[in-house]
């Protein structure tokens, strides 16, 4: 592979991470704030669909990426609504939508299956686009991927940085200590779910009216992607960037995958085209592995310096959940 | 400022909590209320701060009735509030939970917070540093940042829920002499506690809760036997110390090192022998439940080992589930969440212990059991309780009943933390009538009188550092105290008690 057949592959896992990354960062948020939505598979088709039909009906891209977010808002009020005020299990529930939001795009969007409609182009920024390589990289992209660039940033400063960041970690950690300090728990969570839930369902419109613009049904190839988004979610340790290393690391296996697959042409298709997920899986345990006894009780026996080197890679490894994620909020 | 109470009334179900309670405190004074577990002075705080709504009732503050309906109101008339567990946020940096909270500006100014911390840690002498976790921090250190971070806040009025249990005695001198300078600048200070020795030492006057009902008050000098009347109806009887009749080495411990998060301990020798009790004193955090726990198996030592039974059952390197088979038993401080589950009732709790045989559960039998042992540990609940319905010594005697019987050797971390006078004598008498019958037990604690009172002998932690067992009848509370803050270390060599 030449030079830069290799530079235009790294713009295109950019690209193919963008959407990954929104509903990264969206649940992410949503779960900073101790909601956990599970229904995200379903909610990333539900919003591909429907952006792709309002963009279809309207002409205009913009009103298909409100339908996604409006799309991703409402879903996520409903797990909310269900957990937080009917005190329901919120995995019951997201797991419920997920299934539910996946059949009704299906089947809601027969009509327009397999029709061409508006989709975003790559926007060259001026000047930059000049810069050999990155400029190829970085700035020959469509808008959504700039703005997944930012939203990595802007997220990240929003939860480690700002006043409010850091009521919203509260609320996660420890709702009562948040609620003794003068947040009003529902109401902010309430608030993250939605903020969250629209982040994420931008999503679907990347790709329907971007990445793999149209809408095609079950052949679409969107359906799996909500599940590994969630567990990308883990893998990043509920902090911006590493979620990002895990959306870059997800969309880069896909294309090796891809890359594969005429020099390996004895291993049939599907187990280069499934392999990213179970190897998602295995980093993720990789990851989580300091969290098990048996590793503490094989750690003991080795030598203690290089035990204590291990130990210290894996606790910074490590990396612990909101500890209220899932739970209701009551007053004792 | 002037806090009063006016009839202030709060059930929960058909338990009346708070009833009728009238209570009015004047600035600079510290007000201990006092009252045994479950006699409503939680409740009672937690309506001044907001936590809790009263049913009715008013709130008046300097004269003025002021509407208190959220945490956040409360925190705007000035009142803080410290819980019994802090209620702090241990992922998070100590300068963050500080500003968690603080309102105003979307960007935190760190820099300008950082500095207000350190000007009032340097006010009280505390010494925490903004840059840590809190979760690194002791119990006693977290009430400090507590505390700095209500007065940040604006609090005029203070109110700190037991907050002696689980912080060492040089801690208790610091948080006292704290309080007394506050209230010396005019804060109303609302101390709250069923320790008669605390309110003594530090109160301007107490006021004592009984079932929901306020009984009376009294202004000092205090009479503690008025006192515990107030509190208890009656007198608690003391049980004299017996005489230590040791047996044969039920656990000995040699050389072992360990290596916890944040604290090593090196070469630590003990032979615990049948029928002796012995206490595990020190500062919260200085290696007695890290140490603990390795007798247990609950955690690996580095170095050394742990044998039971005159040294013929070498037990290193094996987990509890082994140590439990040769008649070990491990009771956490954390009850409801380490040692019993949350949502299963006693007598499930019963079959789960027992480990009754077959498939299918024999209720009436399970039921049977479970009633007999109610009343044989003098348990306040029914068959069908819940745990985490009955208060914490209720929980703390359910946890004895489901021990096995008989039983080598019982380790403990705090066996009667946040228990009430009547709970703690009862607590103790099941756990002497076991090693009168050749139980050794080894417990944590970091109240200095129970370890003097039921150790026969007294390990000291400083800071990871072990002294070699001590003879507690020869061992006096200043000498324990100056040795747990680290003092006298240098003198140990030659009077160590026979190992």
């Amino acid at each position: 592979m030449n030079n830069s057949a290799l530079v235009t592959s790294i713009a295109g896992v950019l690209a193919a991470a963008a959407p990954i990354l929104f509903a990264v960062i969206g649940e992410t948020i949503s779960e900073r704030a101790g909601v956990l939505n599970l229904s995200m598979n379903g909610m990333i088709l539900l919003s591909a669909m429907g952006s792709f039909a309002v963009a279809l009906a309207t002409g205009s891209v913009v009103l298909g990426f409100l339908m996604g977010a409006a799309i991703g808002a409402l879903v996520s009020l409903i797990v909310a609504f269900a957990s937080l005020t009917l005190l329901q299990s919120q995995v019951a529930v997201g797991f419920v939508l997920a299934l539910l939001c996946r059949d009704l795009s299906y089947f809601l969007g027969n009509p327009i299956m397999g029709k061409v409609g508006p989709r975003i182009s790559q926007v060259p920024i001026p000047g930059l686009e000049r810069i050999p390589i990155l400029g190829t990289i970085l700035f020959r992209q469509d808008v959504m991927t700039y703005f997944s660039f930012i939203l990595i940033v802007a997220a990240w400063f929003f939860v480690f940085r700002t006043k409010p960041g850091l009521t919203l970690r509260g609320v996660g950690e420890r709702p009562t200590a948040a609620y003794i300090r003068g947040a009003n728990v529902n109401r902010l969570r309430y608030l993250y779910a939605a903020i969250g839930g629209a982040i994420a369902g931008l999503a679907g419109p990347i790709y329907s009216l971007s990445i793999k613009a149209g809408w095609k049904g079950t052949i679409s190839g969107l359906d799996g992607i909500g599940w590994i988004v969630l567990s990308i979610t883990i893998f990043g340790g509920w902090k911006p960037f590493r979620a990002a290393f895990g959306a870059y690391l997800f969309a880069f296996l896909q294309w090796l995958g891809l890359v594969l697959q005429p020099s390996l042409p004895s291993v049939p298709s599907q187990v280069l085209q499934v392999a990213p997920f179970p190897l998602m899986i295995l980093t993720l345990l990789f990851v989580n592995i300091g969290n098990a006894e048996w590793v503490d009780r094989s750690l003991a026996r080795l030598p203690e310096n290089v035990r204590r080197d291990i130990a210290r890679v894996l606790r910074a490894m490590n990396a612990t959940p909101p500890a209220a994620l899932g739970a209701p909020f009551e007053k004792e | 400022m002037r806090v009063e109470l006016r009839g202030i009334t709060k059930c929960f179900g058909s338990l009346r909590a708070n009833d009728n309670i009238s209570l009015s405190v004047p600035p600079s004074t510290i007000e201990g209320v006092l009252g045994e577990n479950g006699a409503g002075k939680s409740t009672l705080m937690k309506i001044l701060s907001g936590f809790y709504s009263p049913d009715s009732g008013d709130i008046l503050l300097d004269g003025k009735k002021v509407k208190i309906d959220a945490p956040a109101d409360a925190i705007r008339q000035g009142i803080g509030m410290l819980h019994q567990d802090p209620q702090d946020f241990p992922p998070l940096k100590v300068i963050d939970d500080f500003i968690l909270g603080k309102k105003g500006g979307l960007l935190p100014n760190r820099k300008n917070a950082a500095r207000d911390f350190r000007e009032l840690s340097s006010r009280f002498d505390f010494s925490i540093d903004p840059e840590t976790y809190v979760d690194s921090l002791t119990v006693g250190e977290r009430q400090q940042l507590e505390i700095l971070r209500l007065l940040w806040l604006g609090a005029r009025i203070l109110i700190l829920d037991e907050p002696t249990t689980g912080i060492s005695l040089p801690q208790k001198e610091k948080l006292f002499a704290t309080l007394k300078k506050l209230a010396s600048e005019g804060m109303t200070i609302l101390f709250v506690s069923h320790k008669l020795e605390d309110v003594e030492a530090l109160c301007s006057r107490a006021t004592v809760l009984r079932q929901g009902k306020l009984i009376g008050s009294m202004e000092p000098p205090f009479d503690t036997r008025v006192l515990v009347e107030m509190m208890f109806g009656k007198e608690v009887p003391q049980e004299p110390k017996t005489q230590l009749q040791v047996g044969t080495t039920v656990l000995s411990v040699k050389h072992i090192d360990l290596d916890g998060i944040r604290i090593q301990i090196k070469g630590v020798n003990l032979q615990v022998r049948a029928g002796e009790v012995i206490g595990l004193a020190g500062m919260e955090g200085s290696g007695q439940t890290l140490f603990l726990s390795a007798c247990a198996g609950l955690s690996q030592p580095v170095g050394g080992s742990f044998c039971l039974d005159e040294e013929e059952k070498e037990m290193t390197g094996r987990t509890y589930h082994e140590f439990r088979k040769k008649g070990v038993a491990y009771l956490p401080a954390a009850r409801l969440e380490q040692a019993l589950i949350p949502g299963l009732s006693l007598t499930e709790h019963f079959i789960l212990s027992e480990g009754m045989r077959g498939f299918f559960i024999d209720r009436k039998k399970s039921e049977e059991l479970a009633k007999s042992r109610i009343s044989l540990f003098n348990i306040k609940g029914k068959p069908e309780s819940t745990v985490e319905s009955l208060s914490g010594g209720n929980q703390q005697r359910a946890l004895l009943a489901l021990m096995r019987d008989p039983l080598k050797l019982i380790l403990v971390e705090h066996p009667t933390r946040g228990l009430d006078i009547e709970s703690t004598i009862y607590i103790w008498g099941k756990l002497k009538e076991r090693c009168a019958r050749g139980t050794a037990i080894v417990f944590i604690s970091s109240d200095l009188d129970e370890i003097l009172k039921y150790s026969d002998r007294v390990l000291v932690f400083f800071a990871g550092k072990v002294t070699p067992p001590l003879d507690a009848n020869t061992l006096s509370v200043e000498r324990l105290g100056r040795l747990i803050g680290g003092k006298d270390w240098d003198t140990l060599g030659t009077e160590a008690a026979h190992a």
